[in-house]
C-alpha cells in the first residue's frame, strides 16, 4: 500500500489509547506487526506535558500518525493539527472533527473544511469519514490522497454496520487508498473489511480492551492478511442454488 | 543509620519496616508536613486488589492482598467492600468486568438495595468484592508518621536530603530510566443526604468513575487517567465528567458541595508496577502508579528485606513485633 508517497507493507493500523500498560501495549504492536501507530493528542497534553508516554511510543520504532481526536470544530482540529506537526514533526494528520458527541459521528461539513485548511498548509490529511461517497469526493477535492470510512461508530465493535456502503465506496474510487477506520470488533470484521478491497484496517479498542491485547493483536494481523490474500485471489460468487462439488460421473445407477 | 529521601506514602511505609526491624532511620521531607508534597494525598485510599487486576497484572492481587491487615495496625481501615455497577444502557461492561476479575458475586438490585440503601432501585446488576476495603489516605499518611515517630525514626520536614541517601522514595522527583508521570484528578463532595457507605465503582465506557466514602458526609471522587506531566489544576473537562458520573450515581449528588478538587502525578514504570531499583549507591523505590496504599506495604517489607537482610526471616519479624 503506497500512501504519501510513503510504501507501507502492513496493512493494520494500530490506536494507542486504553492499554492497561504501555508495556502492553508495546508487546501488542510487536505482535500485531504494525508499522503505523496513531496517537491521540488531548489539548491538556499538547503542551508537551505527554512527552514521556510519547517517547515510549516512539521507542516500537512505528511510525507516528498523530489524530485529533476529540476535536469538535474546524478551529480545534487545524489548531491540534498544528500542534501535532511541531511536536512529532510529521506532515500526516488524522483528521477527526466530531459532530455527535453520543455517536462520535464525523462534522463531515467541518471535516472538508479543516481538511481544506490543512492541506492548503502542507498537510498530508488522513481523514476520518462516514462511508457518504459526496464527502469523499469533496475530501479528494479538498487535497485528501486517502480516505478513512468508519467501520461502526469509534469503540463500538460492531463491525462493519453498511458493509454494502463501503462495497460502493471502494467502486467509486478504485484508485485511491482506504483504511476501514472504527468499529472493528472482532477478527472477522477485519478480515471482511479487506476481502471489500479495503487497502487496510484501523483499530484500537478491539484491542486494547482483549483480555490478552498482544493475542488479540496477532489475530487481527491474521484476519488482515488473510481477508486481503481472500481479495486478491478473486472469490467466487454467491449462489442461491446448490452445486454439487462432487462429480456425478461414474455414480453407480440403479435401473 | 538508614537515611531516607521523601516522606511521602512509599518513604513513611519504608521507615516503618525499618524501624520495626529495630533500624535507626532518618527520613528528610522537603515538605512542612508528612505527606506535603505527596500525591498520596489525592489518593481515593481503596485497598481493592480484585477490582485492579482489571486493568492490571497479576501481582497487584499478590502483593496487594496483605495490604488491609498492614494498615488495620495502623489506620482505621473500612472492610465494607467495593460495589461495582453500571447503567442499564451499559451492561456488557459489567459482564466484562466480571470475567476480568475474581474474588467477587453477583448481586441483583434487591441485594444493592440491601448493601447500600441510597442504591435501591437505581441498579438492577452489580458486582460485589466483598474482601475489599478502604482508608482515608490523609489519616493514614499522618497516622503512619506517628507511628514512625513512635518507633524512634526521626522525620526532618523542611529539609532536603542530603546528596547521598541509603533509600529514595521521591515519586516523580527521582531521575530513573522509564519512569514516566500519569495524571489524575479527583474531588471532594460533600453531600450529608445521600448516605453511601463502601466504595462504589460506577462503570462507563467514557467516564468512569470510583467514589470513596470519607465519613460525615464527605465523598471523594476520582477516575482519571492522563499520559501527562502537567500538574496543573484539574481541568473542566474532566471535573465536568466527574460531577457528571457522580450524579448519574445518585440524583442526590446535585445538591453537593465541591469543596476540594486536586490533581497529581503518579510515578509509573512501563508495565505500572512498582519497583526497587538499585542506581549509584542508592535503592529507589518508585512507580507506585494508582495503587500506592494498595502495594506500599509489600514494597517497603521488600525494601527492608533488601536493607536488612538478616530481619527478612518471617519468624525474626514476628518475635520484633510481638
Amino acid at each position: 500500500m503506497r500512501v504519501y508517497g510513503t510504501e507501507i507493507a502492513s496493512r493494520l493500523l494500530l490506536g494507542t489509547a486504553q492499554y492497561p500498560s504501555p508495556a502492553v501495549l508495546a508487546e501488542a504492536v510487536k505482535s500485531s506487526g504494525t508499522e503505523i501507530i496513531t496517537v491521540s493528542l488531548r489539548r491538556e497534553t499538547a503542551d508537551g506535558s505527554g512527552t514521556a508516554f510519547w517517547q515510549e511510543l516512539q521507542k516500537t520504532g512505528c511510525r507516528i500518525l498523530p489524530n485529533t481526536a476529540g476535536c469538535h470544530s474546524v478551529q480545534e482540529a487545524v489548531t491540534t493539527a498544528r500542534m501535532a506537526r511541531e511536536l512529532f514533526g510529521t506532515p500526516w494528520i488524522k483528521l477527526e472533527v466530531i459532530g455527535h458527541s453520543d455517536t462520535l459521528q464525523p462534522d463531515v461539513f467541518g471535516l472538508v473544511e479543516a481538511a481544506r485548511v490543512l492541506s492548503g498548509e502542507g498537510f498530508q490529511v488522513f481523514p476520518y469519514t462516514t462511508d457518504d461517497l459526496v464527502v469523499g469526493e469533496k475530501l479528494l477535492e479538498a487535497g485528501c490522497e486517502v480516505l478513512m470510512p468508519w467501520g461502526a461508530p469509534i469503540g463500538s465493535g460492531q463491525g462493519l454496520r453498511n458493509p454494502d456502503a463501503l462495497r460502493a465506496m471502494r467502486a467509486h474510487f478504485p484508485g485511491v487508498p482506504m483504511i476501514v477506520d472504527a468499529g472493528i470488533g472482532r477478527p472477522s470484521d477485519a478480515a471482511q473489511a479487506m476481502e471489500l478491497g479495503m487497502d487496510a484496517v484501523l483499530l484500537n479498542t478491539a484491542v486494547a480492551k482483549a483480555g490478552d491485547p498482544a493475542g488479540m493483536a496477532r489475530a487481527m494481523a491474521l484476519a488482515v492478511e488473510a481477508g486481503r490474500a481472500g481479495f486478491a485471489a478473486d472469490p467466487m460468487e454467491r449462489r442461491d442454488m446448490a452445486v454439487p462439488s462432487t462429480p456425478v460421473l461414474g455414480m453407480a445407477e440403479f435401473a | 543509620m538508614i537515611t531516607i529521601a521523601g516522606a511521602g506514602l512509599a518513604g513513611l511505609a519504608c521507615a516503618y519496616e525499618l524501624a520495626q526491624r529495630g533500624a535507626a532511620v532518618t527520613v528528610y521531607e522537603q515538605g512542612g508536613a508528612p505527606g506535603a508534597g505527596s500525591v498520596a494525598r489525592f489518593a481515593g485510599g481503596m485497598l481493592a486488589p480484585w477490582c485492579e487486576r482489571e486493568s492490571a497484572e497479576e501481582e497487584v492481587i499478590t502483593l496487594g492482598s496483605r495490604a488491609v491487615g498492614w494498615w488495620a495496625k495502623i489506620t482505621p481501615v473500612h472492610r465494607r467492600g467495593t460495589l461495582v455497577v453500571a447503567p442499564a444502557r451499559d451492561r456488557a461492561e459489567l459482564t466484562r468486568f466480571a470475567r476480568r476479575t475474581s474474588g467477587h458475586r453477583g448481586v441483583d438490585g434487591a441485594e444493592i438495595g440491601a448493601l447500600e440503601p441510597a442504591l435501591a432501585g437505581r441498579f438492577a446488576q452489580g458486582l460485589f468484592f466483598e474482601q475489599e476495603a478502604h482508608l482515608d489516605p490523609r489519616r493514614a499518611l499522618r497516622d503512619l508518621t506517628e507511628k514512625v515517630q513512635k518507633l524512634g525514626a526521626e522525620i526532618r520536614f523542611s529539609t532536603p536530603a542530603p546528596a547521598r541517601v541509603t533509600l529514595d522514595c521521591t515519586g516523580m522527583a527521582a531521575s530513573l530510566p522509564g519512569l514516566r508521570p500519569v495524571r489524575g484528578e479527583m474531588a471532594i463532595l460533600h453531600c450529608p443526604e445521600v448516605e453511601i457507605r463502601r466504595t462504589l465503582r460506577l462503570l462507563h465506557p467514557r467516564m468512569p468513575l470510583y467514589l470513596v466514602p470519607r465519613g460525615d458526609g464527605h465523598f471523594m471522587i476520582g477516575g482519571t487517567m492522563i499520559e501527562s506531566s502537567s500538574d496543573r489544576a484539574v481541568t473542566l473537562r474532566s471535573l465536568s465528567e466527574l460531577l457528571s458520573a457522580a450524579f448519574a450515581l445518585h440524583p442526590g449528588f446535585a445538591e453537593a458541595s465541591v469543596v476540594e478538587t486536586g490533581a497529581g502525578l503518579r510515578p509509573a514504570f512501563p508495565d505500572n508496577l512498582p519497583r526497587l531499583v538499585e542506581q549509584d549507591g542508592t535503592l529507589f523505590l518508585n512507580g507506585l502508579y494508582r495503587h500506592g496504599f494498595l502495594l506500599a506495604p509489600a514494597m517497603a517489607q521488600q525494601a527492608a528485606d533488601h536493607l536488612l537482610p538478616e530481619t527478612s526471616d518471617e519468624d525474626h519479624r514476628e518475635r520484633q513485633t510481638a
